[in-house]
């Protein structure tokens, strides 16, 4: 085959290598791991959301059959650590001790306070049932206003539950104009839309509950950890307990799904290494889904308050954000930094002159909250896309018609924005004409136009995001400027076995999104081998030993950049041994699809038999090193910003407030794509996380502080009679800020349909009086919505679970 | 301990157990079946999902001393001879599948709706598949590769 | 998920079930199809002593006609009595009802007699056996007696069934020719439902002869709305004829206010769906 044979492994549709393990059940997920001598740990854990633990009796669990021990906080010093917050967004942020099995004082319902060590996991769990607990209720934070206010406090040592306020002012930050300036002039001569929203409390609910096994043979000890970041865990483990990190291994095996939820460092993992080095033999820890919804942290929970100024005309002048977000009991590892993350988004794809955002973080006394896909710009995007709907009301224009009067023109690009962003590439008005087309714009509007002139009891709303997103986390200096406690590079070794396959190894930790291919696809064409011949390694610090691991849209942005040069790095020292083993001069070389010619002649050599060569020594150029292998780090110097414009056509039965989802089109701007499938994939999956927010989930809480929806039955995933068939497509400006033009793809589906489908349920039902309707838009809050021409009321005042009340037959 | 002898992928098994032992523990546990998982405690995600005497059943919800005397086909059961069992075939074809966690339940419970009609419309496969959650896909291409399964054409 | 330690039986008769509940008594529980208990016992919410499972009583399975019934027997699973052809012609209500029940791996393994003695108000099979006045048989020590529909359920999750009786099968008067449909309103589609209508309807050329209405989860039993059903006998079946009979829906139930809706919105939403699942089960 010759050079121009060849097909570009970049943008082939390839089918996954990860596949053929996970449809035949070959897999490795944690909870398969079985170790010789393993015991099992069930956890002990409060019921109340708030209490003083004043005594533990565990001498009945420890005499119950195979029990090894059972442990509490108070049997350990310092090496059982603790869960650190890496990101203080201020330095005055008040941050409560977390340890991972307090001893003294709970501050969640779910808290461990005791840990039962078996040689099975059903004695371990029929003894956990024996350990004897006595708690002092104390009074509890729940409600995130009340909490603001310091009504009740969380932890009563600290004295408030007002953790941190974090602001950017464009006028400070000399970005832009002063907002309270561009707010005051438009209440006298323009429009000032003032609104209130809510970010439902979500839960990631990753397929895989939460799973460690903790093997402390060995000189190394070794952590198995169903985690989407065991190179974070490895250094926390470090950091806190005293190990150092060259005795720590961590191995993220097959993850069944993250999305964020598994970016943390858990009290279960603390708890499971402690033990496990107590005991001196493998210790085993799965959790069951109940608890995994009530102690895996949550995402979201935040109200907004919104304040946009614009002129008669809707160009708008200044928009301020203030934000109440919900930690739950701890910082969590990224905590406050999560609407921080959306700080920079509200302005999203226009060119607002002022722009005002202040954010306080607050401690309650629920489950701890941290990233859940798209972790702060979903929050952002929502804001701006729903009020922007509600602009167009005010001037009477379309609500497409205002987005384009607003955002950035694609000859504008490079753009720098309000918050002092520079968005490098997009197309808008490309993204949104096509999204039109495919959707049947026109059509619809005057189908929803026939439906209301008629009153039939089904309308039709239409809805619009038209959002961009920051991608690729994240330059180091970016992130040392905002305070996180680490950096945004990621690392890649691209390595060459003596046969001529090739090793990749990467420090981004995949658990689902198919690194694996599209990672080979990159290499196979960097190199000019068969994809087949590569093999990407990677969830185990032994073996890939730095990294940054998978979390905000970075492992193609910033990890497949790494591999590039990593990649390049082979070629540039393989160079110089072919030049000597064709006794040519390195200058008259050429290396194309995976070949050294020497220009103008038939002669050259592969880089798999330059491979050979190396390995066999026999005959390098004097002072070459033989190894071909190299690594690279590559630290971005500025973010990437996928855009897309997203349209949903719901119907809304009006006489009982049930949604039906009509169509959803989305045309998104990704950058150049590797692999077409996957991105698909990403997308539809990513639409789905969306529109449950906006219609189904929310983690529930009663008035003691219970989480009411704590198990699958009331905790609202949707299933595949629950979703539609999606149509979607791609324009392209590929970004500048790496070689491959990549821009990110995993988050961009959740960010951008939540506000999609809302915008569609509220404009079905606008002529009704209906400005807003609170998430999730269950048919009872849309009913009541029609019916009050206001808000649907929320459902927590009347909560209980399913499950409570059978007994079972 | 209650002595039980069931047939499971084509080989025949006995193992004295526990009564309260599930069938999916009894399958992962004693056997190494680890194939087939928990995704949940209530029977709603459907990841366990696994065929008992030829129809699809959740493998949490049933006791293994139940399944004495019955013959139990797994997702590690599929494929014949290194060749793969169409669905499992059709979910990699059109990418039905990312992090997989819910991957042999899906195709368990795919193959008993193409069971029991060959030929469905979308709403039937969207309908047959509402006992198995799944968090990555939306749904979208494990709906496409029944439909590719089924003989229903190439997937987009 | 894993359920506290249990003894296990599995009698081969009913007369050896009966002998061993009565051994048991209190610390037993009885096993059927097993879909609403496991998942009791594995979040350990319950934990009996005792578990003895119908699983080999061979008696209690199939579905029969009966002269003026047809007879399904309690361990019947779901799946069989969905695409059997005699439940299809004589009670199609059964036949539309159990389609709705969870999903297709649970109607493989929940039965018919075990759901309607698990007796949860938002089951699906409660309305239609009270719509279609259904019989239960139940076997005790001193041998069966037969309990009317209307009497079976008694409260959430409790029926007539005495702790030392067992369900041994339903016998369901034949309702030939009569249309049906069962409205199931849910948020996502393995919920228990928001709130369900059951219907029936006998039709005499456009009008509605007899019609049976009942409801899932608007009282701590199912219901059946006898002050519909007389309003609607006699009534063109049209949306303006069942209108009016539709709107006493509410009349006498009592829902739970849940995460899905409070009492208000489901006292409201059953009056619609019981005007859609009328005019759905009359065929127009």
């Amino acid at each position: 085959m010759t050079a121009t044979e060849v097909e570009n492994e970049i943008g082939r549709d390839r089918r996954r290598k990860e596949d053929q393990r996970l449809i035949t059940g070959r897999t490795r997920w944690t909870d398969n791991i079985v170790l010789p001598g393993m015991l099992h740990l069930a956890m002990v854990r409060s019921p109340f959301a708030h209490a003083t633990i004043t005594s533990i009796d565990t001498s009945a669990a420890k005499a119950a059959p195979n029990v090894v021990t059972v442990l509490t906080g108070a049997d350990f010093g310092e090496e059982l650590g603790v869960c650190i917050n890496a990101w203080p967004i201020t330095p005055d942020q008040v941050t409560p001790g977390h340890s991972p099995m307090p001893s003294d004082r709970v501050a969640f319902a779910g808290e461990i306070v005791a840990v039962v060590v078996a040689r099975s996991a059903a004695e371990a769990r029929d003894a956990a049932e024996l350990v004897d607990v006595e708690y002092d209720e104390l009074p509890a934070a729940l409600d995130l206003k009340k909490a603001a206010a310091d009504e009740v406090i969380a932890h009563p040592d600290l004295g408030t539950n007002k953790s941190a306020y974090w602001v950017f002012d464009s006028a400070e930050a000399g970005t832009g104009g002063n907002v309270e300036d561009a707010i005051a002039k438009a209440r006298t001569d323009g429009i000032v839309i003032e609104r209130e929203y809510r970010q439902q409390r979500l839960i990631p609910a990753f397929m895989e509950p939460r799973s460690v096994v903790v093997d402390p043979t060995g000189e190394q000890y070794v952590m198995y950890s169903a985690t989407q970041i065991p190179h974070i865990v490895r250094f926390a483990l470090a950091a806190t307990t005293g190990v150092p990190e060259s005795k720590i291994r961590v191995i993220a095996p097959d993850v069944g799904g993250g999305f964020g939820g598994k970016l943390q460092v858990t009290p279960e993992e603390w708890i499971a290494w402690a033990v496990g080095r107590r005991i001196g033999k493998p210790v085993k820890y799965t959790e069951t889904r109940s608890e995994s919804l009530v102690s895996g942290h949550h995402g979201r929970d935040q109200w907004q308050k919104l304040t946009l100024a614009a002129e008669k005309d809707g160009t708008v002048t200044g928009f301020k954000v203030e934000l109440l977000a919900d930690l739950g009991a701890y910082v969590a590892i990224v905590g406050g930094g999560v609407p921080v993350l959306g700080a920079f988004m509200f302005n999203s794809i226009y060119k607002f002159p002022a722009y005002h955002f202040a954010v306080q973080t607050v401690l309650t006394n629920k489950t701890w909250t941290d990233a859940y896909r798209g972790a702060g710009r979903p929050e952002a995007t929502y804001a701006i896309e729903r009020i922007m709907d509600e602009l167009a009301v005010e001037v009477g224009v379309d609500p497409l018609v205002i987005r384009e009067k607003n955002w950035i023109k694609h000859e504008e690009f490079p753009f720098t924005t309000v918050c002092g962003l520079e968005y490098d590439s997009g197309n808008y008005e490309a993204a949104t004409e096509k999204a039109k087309e495919m959707f049947g714009y026109d059509a619809l509007r005057a189908e929803q136009q026939q439906r209301r002139e008629a009153g039939d009891p089904v309308q039709l709303g239409i809805g619009i995001s038209t959002f961009t997103e920051m991608c690729g986390l994240a330059p180091s200096r970016v992130l040392g400027s905002l305070d996180y406690g680490a950096g945004g590079w990621e690392h890649a070794a691209v390595r060459m076995t003596p046969l001529g396959k090739v090793e990749v190894v990467t420090g981004a930790s995949a658990h689902g999104q198919g690194h694996e291919t599209a990672f080979s696809q990159i290499v196979a064409d960097r190199l000019g081998v068969p994809f087949e011949d590569v093999e990407v390694l990677h969830g185990d610090t032994q073996v890939a030993p730095r990294g940054l691991d998978t979390y905000g849209s970075r492992s193609l942005v910033v990890g497949g950049e790494a591999i590039v040069r990593a990649a390049d790095k082979v070629v540039e020292k393989a160079k110089p041994i072919a030049a000597h083993l064709l006794e040519a001069s390195v200058d008259d070389l050429e290396f194309s699809a995976g070949r050294f010619s020497v220009r103008g002649t038939d002669q050259g050599l592969g880089i798999a038999e330059i491979a050979t060569a190396v390995f066999t020594a026999h005959n390098l150029p004097d002072g070459v090193e033989p190894t071909l292998d190299s690594d690279a780090a590559f630290d971005p110097t500025s973010f990437s910003f996928p855009h897309g414009t997203h349209l949903c056509a719901m119907e809304v039965d009006t006489e009982t407030g049930a949604l039906n989802m009509r169509k959803y089109v989305c045309v998104d701007d990704i950058g150049t794509i590797i692999n077409p499938l996957i991105v698909a994939g990403q997308v539809h999956g990513g639409l789905v996380q969306g529109i449950a927010q906006a219609l189904w989930e929310e983690a529930v809480y009663d008035d003691s502080g219970t989480l009411v929806s704590g198990s699958f039955v009331d905790y609202l995933l949707p299933t595949a009679a629950d979703t539609i068939t999606f149509d979607i497509d791609h324009t392209t400006s590929p970004s500048t800020t790496n070689s491959l033009g990549t821009k990110g793809v995993g988050e961009a589906g959740t960010i951008a349909s939540t506000p999609a489908v809302v915008n569609a349920v509220v404009d079905a039902v606008r002529q009704f009086g209906v400005n807003d309707i609170q998430m999730p838009c269950t048919p009872e809050r849309v009913w009541r919505a029609i019916q009050t021409g206001g808000k649907g009321g929320a459902t927590t005042e009347a909560a209980m679970p399913h499950f409570d009340e059978g007994e079972g037959s | 301990m209650t002595r039980i002898t069931l047939t499971v992928d084509g080989a025949q098994v006995s193992d004295d157990v526990e009564p309260r032992l599930l069938l999916v523990q009894y399958l992962r546990e004693r056997l190494g079946k680890t194939g087939t998982v928990i995704g949940c405690d209530t029977s709603n995600c459907g990841a366990c999902t696994v065929h008992l005497n030829g129809t699809s059943v959740k493998s949490c919800n049933v006791l293994a001393v139940q399944a004495d005397g019955s013959e139990v086909t797994t997702v590690e059961g599929l494929a014949q001879d290194g060749q793969l069992h169409p669905v499992q075939e059709a979910f990699r074809e059109c990418h039905g599948l990312q992090c997989g966690y819910c991957t042999p339940g899906m195709i368990m419970q795919s193959i008993d709706l193409l069971n029991t009609n060959p030929n469905p419309s979308e709403a039937e496969i969207r309908e047959g598949l509402e006992g198995n959650l799944c968090r990555c896909t939306g749904y979208h291409n494990i709906v496409r590769a029944v439909q590719h399964a089924a003989g229903q054409g190439a997937p987009s | 998920m894993i359920p506290a330690a249990f003894d296990y039986v599995a009698p081969t008769s009913v007369e050896e079930a009966l002998a061993a509940l009565a051994q048991y008594g209190d610390d037993a529980k009885i096993i059927a199809g097993g879909q609403s208990l496991l998942p009791v016992l594995r979040m350990r919410l319950n934990a009996p002593e005792w578990i003895i499972d119908l699983r080999k009583i061979e008696s209690l399975r199939g579905i029969r006609d009966d002269g003026d019934a047809i007879v399904i027997g309690a361990m019947t699973p779901h799946s069989v009595v969905g695409s059997d052809p005699l439940v299809r012609e004589h009670a199609t209500l059964i036949s539309e009802a159990v389609g709705h029940l969870a999903d297709a791996q649970i109607r493989h393994r929940g039965t018919f007699g075990g759901a309607l003695a698990h007796a949860d108000p938002a089951g699906d099979l409660g309305a239609p056996v009270l719509c279609l006045g259904a019989e239960f048989v139940i076997a005790g020590s001193g041998g069966t007696r037969t309990v009317a529909a209307d009497d079976f359920f008694v409260d959430l999750f409790e029926t007539a069934i005495g702790d030392d009786e067992i369900l041994t099968e339903v016998r369901i008067p034949k309702h030939t020719g009569w249309g049906a449909h069962y409205e199931k309103m849910v948020r996502v589609a393995h919920q228990w439902p928001i709130v369900s209508v059951a219907a029936t309807v006998r039709m005499d050329g456009g009008t509605i002869a007899e019609a049976r209405v009942g409801f899932a989860n608007m009282g701590s039993t199912a219901l059946r709305a006898r002050g519909v059903e007389e309003a609607l006998a006699g009534q063109p079946a049209t949306e303006d004829g069942v209108r009016a009979a539709a709107e006493r829906a509410a009349e006498g139930t009592n829902p739970p206010s849940d995460l899905n809706g409070d009492a208000e919105y489901k006292k409201h939403v059953v009056g619609v769906l019981t005007r859609r699942a009328v005019l759905a089960a009359a065929g127009s």
